[in-house]
């Protein structure tokens, strides 16, 4: 592999009265014990967009997504220094209250992982953990998000079967609509399809398309053709650090960096 | 044509000589097992059934009724083997020392795996090694010169009794249990954590809703397999239970278990004698409760694969 030096960037800056930003970094350094793992990110992520990371194993993007609600606190030694804006907060300032923001930052996970406990629960659980009592809310709740997930119709006939006897495909989408149970502001996707057939991929990302409209959207993804196909803008990490971000179709059809244009070119990675 | 490699194909090899050496060791010693523990149970079947079939006693009589004095007979001519006072006594020492080290066990181990799973694991790890290989003539020791005063000073009566031997299993049964409640808990995949804390739960809600919920089995074969071990325990418990075959009337007065009574009198009777033939009854009834506590925790175990 060719060395890419990190000076070599292209972020494009999305301008605050043009864009309307729903989350952003600013030099954002993440270490676990000795070893950085992402040295300096500064990226912004605009509202009811899907901004895509792309970039080999490695380079960081699972890290940096991971970072956004943070979710690197339970791993021992990681320190994380530069700012994560939301709301005009840093969300690793003092007095942020982890588990409020998490409900506003919700996340999915790369290998689908429901509870074993009932397509019903899994989606309850949630709302009831922050008071949600109310049981034509909560089925109502159900029905929405399931059907926002574009599982509904596959499991309308047995909401209190095991979430487990679900295929992964279904799985995924389960663990999506528990996400969104919340009404998260923002949602992080770590490589939501890549445990998955082409066909439930295929249905997650029409799901993930449909939640636009409502939800921020940031995922990670290793198939380069899955981000050229769902999202907005497009970030490129290599080795730890954020080398281009534009809109997608740009970074695809015209990259401005060496790097991005031999990586989606499939020359590495 | 002479086809080597067609000829290496049909010859046996060193390799798989070794194969089926190896293949015959392990099923010599496989045999073995099994032979022993057929004899164990023919033997302690043959001889605690001689109570009922040679001697004549009643199963009904043997399980509920509550003199022990198997050497005599009372009026009916039939030897006074009530084992009921020490069924009593086990089950009391099991279910009491279970009911108080469950909690210790699980919250121990809430701590070591999901509170402090770095530092506090660290030490308590070693910790609960320790007081699982302490032999169990010091813990009945300890019981008899540390519990056995407290109780009498604090609750009345002598001190011996089920409340002591209760206190003994429960200091000695706590690690074992502790440390496979750990087990149960790590076993718990990250993900679940994951999953949960994404969704904005706080570490308790976490801890008691996903974790100790999907741990469930594990949990519970951890408390089963404590009563087990607490059930055949009998050196420790022997010393501060009181060793009287007596139907306890309340908890610190001395009773007795099956293990404490066999171990009183195992050296004591005549082999083929009544009394003799009805301590193998007792045992029969200890094995038989082992062979129960297993095929519990074999269907926990079971239960919980989903």
């Amino acid at each position: 592999m060719k060395n890419y030096t990190a000076d070599d960037k292209y972020i494009k800056a999305l301008d605050p009265n043009k864009h309307e930003l729903a989350i952003y970094t600013d030099d954002l350094h993440v270490s676990y014990g000795s070893s950085e793992a992402i040295h300096g990110v500064s990226l912004a992520f605009e509202r009811f967009k899907i901004t895509a990371l792309i970039g080999a194993s490695g380079s960081g993007k699972s890290t940096y997504l991971r970072s956004l609600n943070r979710m690197n606190d339970n791993i021992d030694g990681t320190k994380v220094t530069g700012k994560i804006m939301y709301r005009g907060l840093d969300i690793n300032g003092p007095g942020i209250n982890v588990y409020e923001m998490r409900k506003h930052i919700g996340m999915v996970f790369q290998r689908p992982n429901p509870f074993s406990k009932s397509i019903y629960d899994n989606i309850t659980f949630a709302p009831k953990r922050n008071g949600l009592k109310d049981k034509n809310k909560l089925d109502e709740l159900v029905e929405t998000t399931l059907k926002q997930a574009a599982l509904w119709n596959q499991v309308k006939d047995d909401l209190h079967q095991s979430a487990l006897a679900l295929s992964g495909g279904q799985q995924q989408r389960l663990c999506i609509a528990r996400a969104i149970a919340m009404k998260p502001d923002i949602l992080l996707l770590d490589e939501p399809a890549s445990a998955l057939d082409p066909i439930s991929t295929s249905t997650v990302e029409d799901t993930l398309l449909a939640l636009k409209d409502d939800y921020t959207i940031i995922i990670v993804t290793h198939n380069m053709q899955q981000a050229a196909r769902i999202s907005d803008y497009t970030a490129f990490f290599h080795l730890g650090n954020a080398l281009e971000f534009d809109e997608t179709s740009n970074v695809f059809t015209n990259p401005k960096i060496q790097a991005t244009e031999d990586y989606v070119s499939g020359r590495f990675g | 044509m002479h086809d080597q490699i067609k000829e290496s194909l049909l010859k046996k090899s060193r390799a798989t000589r070794s194969e089926r050496r190896g293949k015959l060791i392990s099923l010599f010693c496989t045999a073995i097992i099994i032979l022993v523990v057929v004899s164990i149970f023919y033997f302690v079947a043959s001889k605690g059934l001689a109570t009922f079939f040679s001697n004549k006693v009643n199963v009904w009589d043997f399980l509920s009724k509550t003199v022990w004095n198997p050497g005599s007979t009372d009026s009916h001519g039939n030897p006074q083997a009530g084992a009921f006072p020490m069924i009593i006594g086990s089950f009391a020492v099991t279910l009491l020392s279970a009911i108080i080290a469950t909690p210790f066990a699980i919250a121990t181990a809430i701590f070591m795996t999901e509170i402090s799973p770095t530092k506090g694991y660290k030490i308590l790890q070693p910790v609960t090694e320790l007081l699982v290989g302490i032999p169990s003539v010091v813990y009945g020791f300890i019981g008899l010169s540390v519990v056995v005063p407290f109780v009498r000073h604090t609750f009345g009566g002598t001190g011996f009794g089920i409340l002591a031997g209760t206190f003994v299993l429960f200091v000695m049964i706590l690690p074992t249990v502790t440390s496979m409640s750990v087990d149960a808990l790590r076993a718990v995949p990250r993900y679940y954590r994951e999953a949960s804390l994404a969704l904005g739960a706080t570490r308790w809600q976490t801890i008691y809703k996903v974790v100790l919920r999907s741990a469930t089995p594990g949990l519970a074969t951890a408390v089963i397999f404590g009563m087990s071990r607490a059930f055949g325990e009998a050196l420790a418990v022997q010393m501060v239970i009181g060793n009287a075959a007596l139907l306890p009337h309340n908890l610190v007065s001395p009773a007795s278990t099956l293990t404490s009574v066999l171990t009183m009198g195992m050296g004591n009777t005549v082999m083929g004698s009544v009394s003799n033939n009805a301590l193998w009854s007792l045992a029969l009834l200890l094995l038989l409760m082992s062979l129960i506590f297993n095929l519990i925790i074999n269907r926990i175990a079971k239960k919980g694969e989903l």
